[in-house]
């Protein structure tokens, strides 16, 4: 049989690509059901993935549901993203000891980074990669880490079937449709065809992996079915940030009222950092041991809502919520642009489910764009 | 050796006034040189006159307990020295000393005072000098009360 | 680059390079300077006036320190104890070790500003990453038109390079000009805010290019005040400082609207630097 760019597979030819992936020295990582969430951990075979498991999320809600039909990928994002695996929350990065007479030795890590299979990748995340791709490889500086994760990462992206409430990837023309960036992309289809995977290789090694798994070529209708569950999960969505011109709307809004009413509702708590795929900012933790001969360099995760995120001697920049919530949203959606040539949101909707307070980036951007130019509060 | 209102014709202070109000200003003024630490003002003390300083410096100063006499402004070669003839009850609240060899105007504010209550046109255009020295001093002073290059995290 | 200049710059962007203390000198009561050299060769990549290094004191911590001097052999970092990690820098001795990373940044544009006049204009602490650029314009007076450096501290103890203002002011070719906010009786100089300093100095506005560097409220009122002469903003620059990680623009602590200021910094023109700064709590 010819190798077809596009195959179909059912459950045990999915088991079968896992499996190949193993072989060929990747460990997986893939979404799991724990602690009430699904989230992105290592998995072993198709019987890890939450089978029949969907969500329903909205402003600072997610719930998990059973959707009665067995499907391995019914559900949409949840608190984690991929970035836990490219960009670790915790990474060392270097060890240095006082050697003998006073002198400083830095000794890098040697480890081997790992070779990550990424399983079920949404179309959102597969863009939120792609965004960081740039933050840390397309500067002047690259992150050697980074790099090595990414290169040698595989990637088995997944187009999803439906969307969440906090979905809005059509609006910022992140998805729902895999458009490239992948090794594989697979579409669900629970059908009178059975509960099978329309698979499109969308890389050489993709190619060749999906030509040893590949049980039967796609047919036109399974072909259409695959867009038509696409265009499903479009349909679904009901929010939309109205991206249009929106790097100059904030930019010229930096002392609208919103700002005032938006900080009497985040707590600051951060989690919109955590969980969003794109956030990139970090610290150091410079640490040492108690005799004081070895230290060590620790790079992790860090949020511009904490208070010391923009500590100079004299105290911090950016003082009070409001100016740490207009940071993150300006950043978000409008300085991204000016630094990297993208918007830094794909639409995902993880910063809308896991606020405390529901916050809710669109809605935010709406109200700024409907009131463009207001300076006070009673402005009409 | 040149007259009084040739000499304040050239200093910004007085910038813009026509010959004639510099004339009844000059009328009141008169050469005065001091020599290196000669005192122009004493803190407290009944102050009549103001300065025009044409040369040298004059530093402004006040003795603070425990730190003795500090410097809080020097004035420089076309600055004016003195308000307190302006305002009642017309007592210096700073001492002034000389640097170095000071030359300078000085004028007797009773004087002046009487030509600005008869001409309020002259009046009202010395204030207006006075106004914009006195705003510029103002801000400057407000800024250094921030003390921007002492603060630090904590104090 | 020479190999052994090769063996100074770590691979890893995130990794210091060893260099010595070879030098210290203490500047004020809580200012030092410290001359390094690079530890197991003789060279470095060269550090240009305004360009900042992050200096790693060991298991305390890494800061960005400004260069007050540098050449192919060494490097001078004045630092002021205002934190744990400076605290630790600024008790190290002769012969210690410390972890360098650098140069980052932009530098001061000296090659664009010749045959102009320069106004060098520090404020504090701010007058050691002007160093580096008022010893480039003495090295090459014949480059520059006027020449002046006006220079407002604290106290007349708390003035840096004091030596080398005598050395500057004692040359016929630089104005020097020295204020301090207050003083007591035994100081011979000027006091009053460094912006009076302005409207005396000799310079041509029509054709001058300005560095100021000191609290960020100076620069607001000193950039004025040479806006007010005529200079226009895009030939007046500034050296602002943000929270910096990682000096290799990947950290996002260092962002300024949309520049980060350790690879767009900490050398801004102020038609750039005026309008962020405007917005507070930026």
């Amino acid at each position: 049989m010819t190798t077809p760019a596009s195959a179909v597979l059912d459950q045990i030819g999915l088991d079968a690509l896992l499996s190949a992936l193993t072989e060929r020295g990747y460990s997986l990582i893939g979404p799991t059901r724990r602690d009430g969430a699904i989230v992105y951990g290592e998995i072993e075979g198709v019987q890890d993935l939450p089978a029949g498991w969907g969500d329903e999320q909205d402003g600072g809600s997610y719930r998990l549901r059973e959707r009665g039909d067995g499907a391995l990928f019914g559900h949409n994002v949840g608190p984690n993203s991929w970035k836990s695996f490219l960009f670790p929350a915790r990474l060392r990065l270097w060890r240095a000891r006082r050697a003998e007479g006073g002198g400083l030795e830095f000794e890098e890590e040697t480890s081997e980074p790992p070779r990550q299979a990424f399983i079920g990748v949404r179309s959102c995340d597969l863009h939120a990669i792609a965004v960081q791709d740039r933050v840390f490889m397309e500067g002047a500086h690259v992150d050697p880490d980074y790099e090595a994760r990414r290169t040698r990462a595989f990637m088995v992206a997944v187009n999803c079937g439906q969307a969440a409430s906090t979905c809005f990837c059509v609006s910022m023309d992140t998805g729902p449709r895999c458009a490239g960036g992948f090794d594989i992309a697979l579409t669900e289809l629970i059908d009178e065809g059975g509960h099978r995977f329309v698979a499109e290789a969308g890389s050489e090694e993709g190619a060749e992996v999906l030509a040893e798994v590949a049980q039967r070529a796609a047919t036109e209708a399974d072909h259409r079915a695959a867009l038509a569950a696409s265009e499903n999960a479009a349909a679904q969505q009901t929010r939309a940030l109205d991206a249009g011109g929106i790097k100059d709307l904030l930019a010229g809004n930096l002392e609208h009222p919103r700002w005032d009413d938006v900080a009497e509702r985040c707590l600051s708590c951060g989690n919109c950092t955590m969980v969003c795929p794109t956030c990139f900012c970090s610290d150091v933790e410079d640490l040492t041991d108690l005799a004081g001969d070895e230290a060590e360099r620790v790079r992790v995760w860090d949020s511009c809502f904490t208070l010391g995120h923009s500590h100079v001697h004299g105290g911090s920049v950016r003082r009070t919520t409001r100016a740490r919530y207009r940071q993150w949203m300006t950043h978000k959606l409008s300085t991204w642009v000016d630094q990297y040539g993208t918007s830094g949101c794909v639409g995902c909707g993880r910063c809308i489910a896991w606020c405390p307070v529901a916050i809710d980036i669109t809605e935010e951007a709406a109200a700024i764009r409907a009131t463009d130019g207001r300076v006070d509060a009673n402005d009409r | 050796m040149r007259t009084i209102d040739e000499l304040l014709a050239g200093s910004s202070a007085f910038d813009g006034l026509s010959g004639e109000h510099l004339e009844l200003i000059a009328g009141c003024g008169v050469n005065r040189s001091f020599a290196a630490g000669a005192m122009l003002m004493r803190e407290g003390e009944r102050a009549q006159t103001f300065y025009v300083i044409r040369h040298g410096a004059v530093a402004l100063e006040t003795y603070v307990p425990q730190r003795g006499p500090l410097m809080i402004e020097t004035l420089h070669e076309d600055e004016l020295l003195g308000w307190s003839w302006m305002v009642p009850p017309h007592h210096s609240q700073f001492d002034a000393r000389a640097l170095g060899v000071v030359r300078t105007v000085a004028f007797d504010g009773a004087c002046l005072r009487g030509k600005c209550d008869a001409d309020p046109a002259l009046g009202y255009e010395l204030m207006k000098r006075f106004a914009a020295v006195l705003a510029e001093r103002l801000a400057a002073t407000r800024i250094r009360l921030l003390d921007v290059y002492g603060h630090v995290a904590g104090s | 680059m020479s190999p052994a200049a090769e063996a100074v710059i770590a691979p890893h962007p995130m990794r210091p390079a060893p260099w010595r203390v070879v030098h210290k000198t203490r500047e004020t009561r809580d200012t030092w300077s410290l001359e390094l050299v690079p530890y197991g060769c003789t060279t470095t990549e060269p550090y240009a006036p305004g360009q900042f290094a992050m200096i790693y004191a060991f298991g305390a911590g890494e800061a960005p320190i400004s260069v007050s001097e540098a050449s192919e052999r060494h490097l001078m970092h004045t630092v002021r104890a205002v934190g744990p990690t400076t605290n630790a820098i600024c008790a190290l001795g002769v012969g210690d070790q410390v972890g360098v990373r650098g140069p980052f940044g932009t530098a001061w544009p000296l090659e664009a500003a010749e045959g102009a006049d320069v106004v060098v204009v520090a404020g504090g602490i701010g007058l050691a990453p002007l160093r580096p650029a008022v010893l480039h314009l003495l090295a090459n007076r014949e480059r520059y038109g006027r020449v002046s450096v006006l220079y407002g501290g604290r106290a007349p103890s708390e003035l840096l390079f004091p030596r080398d203002l005598e050395r500057w002011r004692a040359r016929f070719d630089v104005d020097v000009d020295v204020t301090v906010d207050a003083a007591p009786d035994v100081w011979r100089g000027r006091v009053g805010l460094v912006t009076k300093l302005i409207p005396r100095a000799a310079f041509d506005p029509a054709d001058t290019v300005a560095m100021i560097v000191g609290p960020e409220v100076m620069m607001r009122f000193v950039a004025a005040g040479l806006r007010e002469r005529g200079v226009p903003a895009e030939r007046i620059h500034v050296s602002m400082e943000r929270s910096m990680r990682c000096a290799v623009g990947h950290c996002g602590h260092c962002q300024l609207g949309p520049a980060f200021v350790c690879q767009d910094g900490p050398v801004f023109p102020w038609n750039v630097a005026g309008p962020l700064m405007e917005v507070r709590e930026r």
